[in-house]
């Protein structure tokens, strides 16, 4: 049975979804019919072909990244290793830290590069890469009750602003994390820098040795996972108010750095009930909610 | 698909995409598509197709086996599209993921496939046992948090009603966690341990007997003490003088009793404590427990007060036992009217035996409860209200994974479904929390433009058996309760 990538149009007819393997897509676009036409034949041209030729170098992508050196070819691969290369030198992370965002950008890369459009987003599984018009605003709801009346926070990306990735990354992801945050949502110049950064920071926010936190080494659990025998968090029990602050305080502490260094615009880091914001504007005052139907014009992380 | 086996663990690859996975047992791939289920490569996300016409069975099978794939996956008619497998999104304000239309005894039938999210959700445990779990409203927990309560007693078992949406979202966040949990394993047919404030801990597994507080229950009783003997009284005359079958309800006593009255069984002196009812029927005769017929007794002579010395006579002789026939004694009394326990005789056994064939196998069953929301409804029609009607109206047909379902009576679609009649892992949740369930509505294609349904959505059946993200099961078990 040959295997056959998912192409078509959600049920709303308005978006269109790509799936292959594990790469999962929604994909919309604004803009003349014509432009939204090409826009869409461009992000399929792109798509078929491009889980194989990422799988041509996983091994190699699956080690951890060299800060200075790269010896993958690929186009998507080479974005991969940018993203993750000035966190190299600190912390451990491999290129598939930001396979998501960088197959993101890529696929939009395509729209743009093919169309005029207004406005555009893919977003893989909650790594979103944004093209954004003069004018033009992404609104991104953080929520963590879907049936709730609205959502907790909203982070609006205006046109201005320099980000143009989304990402979030946290132990209930379909990756495993390092850390105990619930999520991290970051925003960034690019969907590929987001994703990886969603990742360290998601893994520095943790407590260390902390007896409720369940951890198991990564390949008991896939093995084949880039992180091999480190153990990564499967369980996290009761926390004190300030165990979770502190469990926060330490993620801040390193999205503030990498905010310091320009490789963010900004985060949002929850634990439990709790939540910090670094450095971005995007996001709204706690305590608003906005309507579920405009935030759905955006994107929802649940 | 070629799946390899790999040597000694059972790990396997998986060639479905080129990321080309290895899957533990249990584990699923990158993709969270495919798994490792007992060293078979599965599908978990697979739109689930019912074939009605194979047997008994209700379990996954492979996706495809290893071998030549014959390109078949149904065949029509007798397959049912499930919603199993079919995703959805919360409040369900676009269409329903799947609509499907296919050909029923020339009648054009719609069948629109949705999992649904259901907050208002739990599932009411029927527990056959005469042992004590525990007070009527007691608390029922989970990890030590409420997910629910006791409640009535019926025939030969326990009510428990689970879950519900004060449990799921109106407590605590690890309260509505674990409910969560604990609604999602009871109905995937997983065991659940369950402890009752006041009473008993019970592992509960559908279709399964009930374990409490560590032992296995076997048996249902026969009926209540009462009834016992009404149904042995001519069995056991002529091979003893008396017979008292202890049971937490209802304790019977043959002499005193109208089945023993008219086989003209004399007195024989017996004073049972407890409150009597009638003649030879007696309430409370001690605390309900998990000792001898459902009460915490271990010594059936606790029940009796001395016999009256005006109507006992020595070297008479009594049967006790529970009304499942789990516990039995055989006594004598002796110069001082005491009763001394004996061998019991062996036509005796055979009746304590027989009381024991009658008593029906112990199970734990399971329903799962729901209710179909207003958004739920709007995916599958633009005026909710009106699927409402069509299925009060029998119009449209209500299942749940392709299993048929209750619908209560009154507002809403608030259904329950038996939970072994689903397939494997039927059930899944959101952490809102929440459960997820798969719901189908079947009704034909007019009656669907006239409800409002979403006709440019409605997809022939022969689109989805094209498509490979369907998995063929065999049909669940036809009769309820029953397993493999």
């Amino acid at each position: 049975m040959t295997r056959t990538p998912q192409i078509g149009f959600l049920a709303d007819g308005r978006r269109l979804h790509l799936q292959d393997g594990p790469i999962d897509l929604i994909v919309e676009a604004t803009g003349s019919q014509a432009d939204k036409r090409a826009a869409y034949a461009a992000a399929v041209r792109r798509f078929s072909g491009l889980l194989d030729e990422l799988c041509g170098e996983l091994p190699l992508l699956r080690q951890a990244a060299h800060p200075a050196r790269c010896l993958l070819q690929g186009k998507v691969a080479r974005r991969m290793h940018d993203a993750v290369a000035p966190f190299a030198a600190d912390c451990f992370i491999t290129p598939m830290a930001a396979v998501a965002g960088a197959v993101a950008e890529e696929i939009l890369g395509a729209m743009t590069a093919n169309a005029q459009l207004e406005r555009a987003y893919v977003n893989n599984g909650g790594d979103i890469a944004l093209h954004l018009a003069d004018g033009a605003q992404f609104t991104v709801g953080l929520a963590d009750r879907p049936d709730a009346p609205g959502v907790l926070r909203t982070m609006i990306i205006h046109a201005d602003d320099p980000a143009r990735g989304v990402a979030t990354s946290g132990r209930h992801g379909r990756s495993f994390s390092l850390g105990i945050a619930d999520a991290v949502t970051v925003l960034a110049p690019t969907a590929s820098q987001a994703d990886a950064a969603a990742t360290i920071i998601a893994n520095a926010v943790d407590l260390p040795g902390h007896p409720a936190i369940v951890r198991c080494p990564a390949h008991d659990l896939q093995p084949d996972s880039d992180l091999g025998a480190r153990p990564v968090t499967r369980a996290v029990g009761e926390l004190s108010n300030r165990e979770i602050e502190d469990a926060l305080e330490a993620g801040a502490h390193s999205a503030r750095k990498w905010l310091a260094a320009g490789l963010i615009d900004g985060a949002a880091l929850r634990l439990h009930d709790e939540m910090i914001v670094v450095g971005t504007r995007a996001v709204e005052v706690p305590g608003l909610r906005v309507p579920l139907g405009r935030a759905a014009e955006g994107s929802l992380h649940v | 698909m070629l799946t390899e086996p790999t040597a000694a663990d059972d790990k396997i690859r998986c060639d479905a995409c080129p990321v080309m996975c290895y899957i533990k047992p249990g584990a699923a791939g990158a993709c969270d598509r495919y798994a490792n289920h007992d060293g078979q490569l599965v599908r978990v996300d697979p739109h689930i197709l019912l074939e009605r016409t194979v047997s008994h069975g209700g379990r996954l099978v492979p996706f495809q086996k290893t071998g030549d794939w014959d390109g078949k996956i149904v065949q029509e008619p007798n397959i049912f599209v499930t919603a199993i497998g079919a995703g959805t999104t919360y409040p369900d304000y676009k269409p329903a993921p799947f609509i499907v239309s296919s050909e029923i005894d020339g009648v054009d039938m719609v069948t629109v496939v949705t999992e649904g999210i259901f907050s208002y959700c739990g599932v009411k445990v029927k527990i056959d046992t005469d042992r004590y779990l525990g007070p009527e409203t007691a608390t029922v927990r989970a990890q030590g948090e409420a997910i629910g309560h006791v409640t009535t007693s019926e025939y030969g078992s326990q009510m428990l009603s689970l879950g519900g949406v004060h449990h799921l979202t109106g407590g605590s966040k690890k309260e509505g966690r674990v409910t969560c949990d604990a609604l999602m394993d009871l109905s995937n047919c997983k065991p659940v341990e369950l402890t009752i404030d006041g009473g008993a801990t019970v592992v509960v597994q559908a279709g399964h007997a009930p374990v409490v507080n560590g032992v296995p229950e076997e048996r249902m009783r026969v009926g209540c003490g009462s009834a016992t003997i009404g149904m042995f009284a001519k069995q056991w005359h002529g091979k003893v003088d008396e017979v008292v079958v202890v049971d937490d309800h209802i304790t019977g006593v043959l002499s005193e009793h109208q089945a023993g009255k008219l086989l003209d069984i004399a007195d024989t002196g017996i004073k049972l404590k407890g409150r009597r009812s009638t003649p030879g029927r007696y309430f409370q005769v001690a605390e309900p427990g998990t000792g001898w017929g459902g009460t915490k007794i271990s010594d059936p002579l606790s029940v009796l007060g001395p016999f009256d010395a005006k109507k006992a006579r020595p070297g008479m002789t009594m049967l006790m036992v529970s009304t499942t026939g789990e516990h039995a004694a055989f006594y004598e009394l002796d110069a001082a009217l005491k009763p001394v326990e004996k061998q019991m005789p062996a036509d005796l056994g055979l009746s304590v035996e027989r009381i024991q064939e009658n008593c029906e196998p112990a199970l734990c069953t399971v329903l799962f409860m729901a209710g179909a929301g207003g958004s739920l409804r709007a995916g599958v029609t633009d005026n909710p209200v009106r699927l409402t009607r069509s299925v009060k109206d029998a119009l449209t047909r209500v299942t749940s994974g392709g299993a048929p379902v209750y619908v209560w009576p009154g507002g809403g679609i608030t259904f329950m479904v038996d939970v072994t009649r689903l397939p494997a892992g039927a059930f899944g949740y959101v952490p809102t929390p929440a459960l997820v369930a798969p719901i189908e509505f079947t009704l034909r294609l007019s009656d669907y433009a006239a409800l409002g349904g979403h006709m440019d959505h409605v997809r022939p059946l022969a689109s989805l058996k094209g498509n490979t993200e369907t998995l063929q099961i065999s049909s669940p078990p036809s009769a309820p309760g029953s397993r493999p």
